[in-house]
């Protein structure tokens, strides 16, 4: 097999983004049939930089998170990652090879899972399907006969697989589309919105899957969700982009320290119908504990008070949840003065 | 077991085994036959409403011969060479090339692409055609079985005259799937126009309109007029419709059936070609463009 691209060594990344960009024209015209007509002869189009210079470097066996609102950029990355789309500009190796040119070799390494979309034969069942795969990537009877048995008992889903994947639940269908996904054994996953529309238990299922999956075959796996509950589960680092562009890069408790405006003091005193409002805005309340939200930098300060100035049996201080910080980071996004104009527009 | 195993060539990343895989060809076979296997395990989830879609589609090819037939007696028992019962052979052996020529049209892609079903298979390491090139053949299977009494019922009817010899039956079987080839071939051709634009219908339905002046499917050939049949010979419907029937009626000689194999073997070769390099293009600008 000829090689153009440097194969990746022990120290190399899993994926490498260096400056990535992804520029999509759209037409547009205002609603009416005035318009309509008009843009028969004038073509109204915007450029939209969907992703706008972004850099990482994702070591083999990280789980990361990738975060970020609604058109923020999340999945034409993860498109791009996986080959689905060629960059605007910029560079990106996956496994040491160049996604946009869809090497066999390379495609048989990895796997994109969009929670919304599903690949399996809708009318007959999930075993069946899994016997196309085990053709189209070419796996041993032997392998694929122990992979597969290995997924379906990890994801308990021995019963589904024989059933048409039109008679399955969203979850139940979400489940046998992962076991469809991995049986090749992929080395690289992107997971788009796996649990999405998913129930609680279905969710912490999945979580457990993928962090399994990760621990016994050490793959990398680069995630979004909107469910910050999956990222504190599987993910230590995380990505945050808003606007194609990357505004956090680190630890998930970083994300906290560093954008979190506030903390929460949870205080239980000997009488709790005294009036704390003056320390802080209550957000809670029960018979034994009062929630307050207080300014980060105040915390010290007011915590100190309260310990001195009321009769306090208990006192917790928290960051905030993680959804609160994630909005805090998105609305530092928008509010962002420095961010270049994004959009241009052409005729 | 090691005889037909190989491996990637590429080193694995770091700390993850590399794994054997099935030879090249074996697994190109094993892919076709198992993408036959599932298509027919699709096809029999829903038999009846295909029995019922092949009834319907009988009524074309029993119009045609009706109006031929009537025709032909008012004639003095024969127009253009056809007597009622050479009509009724070629509209029966029609209705079975009619559904063998049932392939994946650009209205499927316009579906496929609109709904992302493009974008899972260009994640897999093999090119997208041979999933509807197996997978369209595995249903022919089941086309077959419930051809056979519809066939049965209309020879019953319509008493016809066949006399093929022995290389007319073994060409028509070898035809059979040429055309198949063929009309697939095109058909994605005109479906990868959907790259460009998510309106193709208009182009599918001009080819359509194409195909059953100049294929054989509205009336045989040599029953158009000699300009017709002169531009029939520069396209390749005919060698989808009207050569295999030809084939099995009986109307052709040792040359013609050997130069419509060679034919139908070019045309799949232009086909072929055309989807080479329009796939090239068309994906690059689908990646361009995404979904």
């Amino acid at each position: 097999m000829p090689e153009d691209h440097p194969v990746p060594g022990p120290a190399d990344p899993a994926i490498r983004v260096v400056e990535l960009r992804k520029t999509f024209v759209v037409p547009e015209r205002e609603a009416g049939l005035k318009h309509a007509i008009r843009s028969l002869v004038r073509r109204r189009t915007r450029q939209v930089n969907a992703v706008d210079g972004i850099s990482f470097d994702i070591a083999p066996g990280e789980v990361v998170g990738f975060l970020g609102p609604n058109g923020a950029g999340k999945t034409t990355t993860l498109k791009m990652l996986a080959g689905l789309l060629y960059p605007t500009g910029g560079g990106l190796t996956v496994l040491g090879a160049t996604p946009s040119r869809r090497e066999k070799d390379f495609l048989s390494r990895i796997t994109l899972v969009m929670g919304n979309r599903n690949q399996l034969e809708w009318d007959i069942p999930a075993a069946d399907s899994f016997e196309l795969n085990r053709a189209i990537y070419r796996i041993p009877p032997q392998a694929f006969a122990e992979t597969r048995d290995e997924l379906v008992e990890l994801l308990e889903v021995g019963d589904l697989v024989r059933k048409p994947v039109r008679n399955l639940s969203l979850g139940e269908r979400m489940k046998v589309e992962i076991v469809g996904s991995l049986l090749h054994r992929p080395q690289v996953l992107f997971l788009d919105e796996p649990t999405i529309g998913l129930d609680v238990t279905m969710q912490k299922r999945i979580r457990a899957f993928v962090a399994e999956y990760n621990r016994r075959y050490g793959a990398t796996v680069l995630l979004t969700s909107h469910y910050m509950a999956d990222v504190v589960a599987l993910c230590k680092r995380v990505i945050v982009i808003h606007h194609g562009r990357i505004l956090f890069d680190g630890g998930l408790s970083g994300l906290s320290s560093r954008f979190a405006a506030y903390k929460t003091i949870g205080v239980t005193l000997d009488d709790p119908t005294i009036d704390l409002g003056a320390y802080g805005e209550v957000i809670h309340r029960d018979d034994q504990k009062i929630t307050l939200r207080v300014p980060k930098l105040e915390t010290s300060r007011i915590t100190a008070r309260l310990l001195s100035e009321q009769a306090v049996a208990d006192l917790t201080i928290e960051d905030p949840p993680i959804e609160d910080v994630i909005e805090t980071v998105f609305a530092s996004g928008e509010d962002d003065e420095r961010l270049p104009e994004r959009e241009k527009v052409s005729e | 077991m090691s005889a037909v195993v190989e491996r990637s060539g590429r080193p694995a990343a770091p700390g993850l085994p590399d794994r054997p895989r099935v030879g090249r060809v074996r697994s190109m076979v094993d892919l076709y036959l198992t993408e036959m296997r599932t298509a027919i395990a699709v096809q029999f989830q829903y038999r009846v409403a295909n029995y019922f879609y092949m009834i319907g589609m009988v009524a074309e090819p029993v119009i045609y011969l009706v109006v031929w037939s009537s025709v032909a007696r008012s004639q003095g028992g024969a127009v253009g060479g056809y007597t009622p019962g050479e009509f009724a052979a070629y509209y029966i052996v029609w209705t079975l090339v009619r559904n063998i020529n049932i392939v994946f049209t650009p209205y499927g892609w316009e579906w496929r692409i609109q709904k992302g079903q493009l974008s899972g298979q260009l994640l897999r390491p093999i090119h997208p055609i041979h999933y509807d090139l197996g997978y369209f053949a595995g249903m022919k299977f089941v086309v077959l079985v419930l051809w056979l009494p519809i066939a049965a019922i209309l020879s019953l009817a319509f008493h016809p005259t066949l006399q093929p010899s022995g290389l007319g039956i073994g060409v028509f079987f070898v035809a059979l799937w040429g055309a198949y080839l063929i009309r697939s071939l095109n058909m994605w051709v005109l479906g990868m126009i959907t790259f460009w634009t998510t309106r193709v219908s208009a182009i599918f339905e001009l080819y359509m309109a194409l195909e059953l002046i100049f294929s054989g499917r509205l009336v045989p050939l040599t029953l158009l007029p000699g300009w017709a049949q002169g531009v029939a010979n520069f396209l390749p419907f005919q060698w989808t419709f009207g050569f295999p029937i030809n084939a099995l009626v009986g109307k052709l000689s040792t040359t013609q059936l050997l130069e419509g194999l060679g034919m139908q073997a070019l045309w799949i070769g232009i086909g072929a070609t055309i989807i080479h390099f329009v796939w090239r293009a068309g994906i690059r600008r689908f990646s361009s463009v995404g979904n």
